[in-house]
């Protein structure tokens, strides 16, 4: 028996509007399941990016014993390479230092009272997991010719970040879970609805030999509708709020340094989970409506 | 064909329907089922339409078997069957027409198929001018026919019918079994399960009693077991 698309989608509409409140309500909880979950994951993945430019960015310093030779000095900084969660190791040499730091300072007493005694050799150590920031400066401190106190961390700059990423994380991994099967829920009831409403239907049907596949496809094109139209109404609603947000973050004072990724590139990877959560929640909620119906 | 062999059927909760039971029906015979409130007659539908599985012996139905059916032949073996009802059965909000349509979409038919069968199944039951009413609209005798039309509608080898007069007076009663009897005239089995004595009488058929979960008596006529 051919797949009767038209007839499907028409019952699986009738079914739809036969419960306008609670398709309204369904399609309600659901766009709000969505976008909490659009929102939570949106800002983890905006961490994530920050975080990422960060790590590329951040530098732990291990300034050298004066005492140690060019030789030693060389041998210090692959001692220092092969600790774990080290990326990257450039040698800095006094004088680079300083004339960096002149350039960086534009007070002209300082500049004249500077020394280059005052800076030493060291190496701008780049890790690859800002989480692992702290074990990896004691290592390098444990290296001969670096030593306690001779290594430089700016632990706090990362730590907020990390704080926001891993939270978040965690909050939209567990939120979807748990909101992916409220959804599911909702619209699974206000399908059993239809099917209790349809019940005599069915029970014809199932009588004059219809096959459970036919009885099933209405149900399931409602479920996949619900899914549907609340995926593109929270689409469209997470675009508008991120967008504001990311206006106001920007027009804020205080927040400058925290650069948003523009809609514009993610705007496909987010219609896509969109989409495919509606319709997993949707054709999901559906089939377990209809599970128990179909027996006998 | 129908044929039963030494059927028994035990409910969950114990109780004996039926107790052994063989019968066969040829093609095109016409059969009233009779017998008490409680001896089986239901019981022993609902074995044919798949509705309920025979706690042991063996069941066929126009070739299917009802012991070893698979789930995917339940359909095949209904659209084999036209099933009548004591309580009509029609869908409240759908007329005539639809609901002779919906049994036909259901079962895949095209919509042309759709289009020239109705009018010809209505035509036969005597209700062509009655297609856009809702059964509501249609006295008991009247929705009867509804529901003989949508068993008919997609050309079942058998028709079953469930005490079909149950609802309706002497004189609409008589109209549907004669009704039924035109249908069995052509050609399709018609098995009718039914209180009526007099009515049953009034045609000189195959009677079938039923008493206590066993057959006590197979011939012509209500009187002649
Ligand atoms: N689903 C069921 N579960 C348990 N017992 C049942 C069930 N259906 C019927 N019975 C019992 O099986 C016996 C036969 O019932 P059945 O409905 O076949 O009788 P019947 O001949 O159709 O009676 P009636 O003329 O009143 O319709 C009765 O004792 C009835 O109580
Ligand atoms: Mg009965």
């Amino acid at each position: 028996m051919k797949h009767d698309f038209g007839y499907f989608i028409r019952e699986g509409v009738g079914n739809l509007f036969s419960h306008g409140f609670m398709s309204f309500a369904a399609i309600g909880i659901t766009v709000a399941c969505l976008l909490i979950m659009g929102t939570f994951s949106l800002v983890a993945y905006n961490a994530e990016m920050l975080l990422r430019t960060l790590e590329s960015e951040y530098e732990i310093l291990a300034f050298v014993d004066d005492s140690f030779d060019e030789e030693q000095t060389k041998k210090v900084g692959e001692d220092i390479a092969k600790l774990p969660n080290v990326k990257n190791v450039v040698f800095i040499t006094r004088e680079e230092a300083m004339e960096a730091f002149e350039n960086r300072s534009l007070d002209d007493y300082m500049r004249r009272n500077i020394l280059p005694e005052m800076f030493r050799d060291r190496y701008a150590v780049y890790v690859s997991d800002l989480n692992q920031v702290r074990r990896t400066a004691s290592n390098i401190e444990n290296v001969k010719g670096v030593g306690k106190g001779n290594v430089r961390v700016d632990e706090d700059i990362a730590g907020g970040f990390i704080m926001v990423r891993n939270v978040a994380g965690a909050v939209s991994i567990a939120l979807v879970a748990i909101l992916l099967v409220v959804s599911v829920f909702i619209i699974s009831n206000t399908i059993r609805l239809t099917t209790f409403d349809r019940r005599d239907e069915i029970a014809i049907m199932k009588m004059v030999g219809a096959t459970n596949a036919f009885i099933r496809w209405p149900f399931v094109y409602e479920g996949f509708l619900l899914g549907f139209l609340s995926a593109s109404i929270a689409f469209g609603l997470q675009w508008l709020v991120y967008v504001t947000v990311v206006k106001s973050i920007a027009s804020a004072d205080t927040l400058q340094f925290l650069r948003a990724v523009p809609f514009a590139d993610i705007w496909k990877p987010v219609a896509l989970s969109f989409g495919g959560a509606g319709i997993v929640i949707g054709v999901g909620g559906s089939l377990t409506a209809i599970r128990k119906f179909l027996q006998v | 064909m129908i044929r039963l062999k030494d059927v028994e059927k035990e409910y969950d909760n114990g109780t004996y329907a039926l107790r052994g039971i063989s019968l066969t029906i040829e093609d095109g015979e016409f059969v009233f089922l009779v017998g008490p409130s409680g001896s089986g007659k239901s019981t022993l539908i609902k074995l044919l339409t798949g509705e309920i599985l025979p706690s042991s012996g063996r069941v066929i139905v126009n070739g299917f078997s009802l012991t070893k059916i698979s789930d995917r032949q339940i359909p095949l073996l209904r659209r084999s069957i036209g099933v009548i009802f004591q309580d009509f059965r029609l869908i409240g909000k759908k007329t005539v027409y639809e609901n002779l349509s919906f049994a036909m979409r259901a079962v895949g038919s095209s919509p042309r198929t759709i289009r020239t069968r109705i009018p010809y199944v209505l035509k036969l039951v005597g209700l062509e001018e009655k297609a856009d009413q809702y059964p509501h609209e249609l006295s008991g005798g009247e929705q009867q026919r509804v529901a003989i039309a949508r068993a008919l509608v997609n050309n079942p080898m058998t028709i079953i019918a469930d005490e079909p007069t149950g609802n309706l007076d002497p004189a609409r009663s008589l109209e549907i079994m004669r009704l039924l009897n035109r249908i069995n005239e052509l050609g399709t089995t018609v098995v009718i399960v039914t209180h009526e004595r007099d009515l049953v009488n009034r045609f000189r058929k195959r009677v079938v009693l039923l008493e206590n979960g066993l057959i006590t008596g197979d011939g012509i006529g209500y009187d002649a077991k």
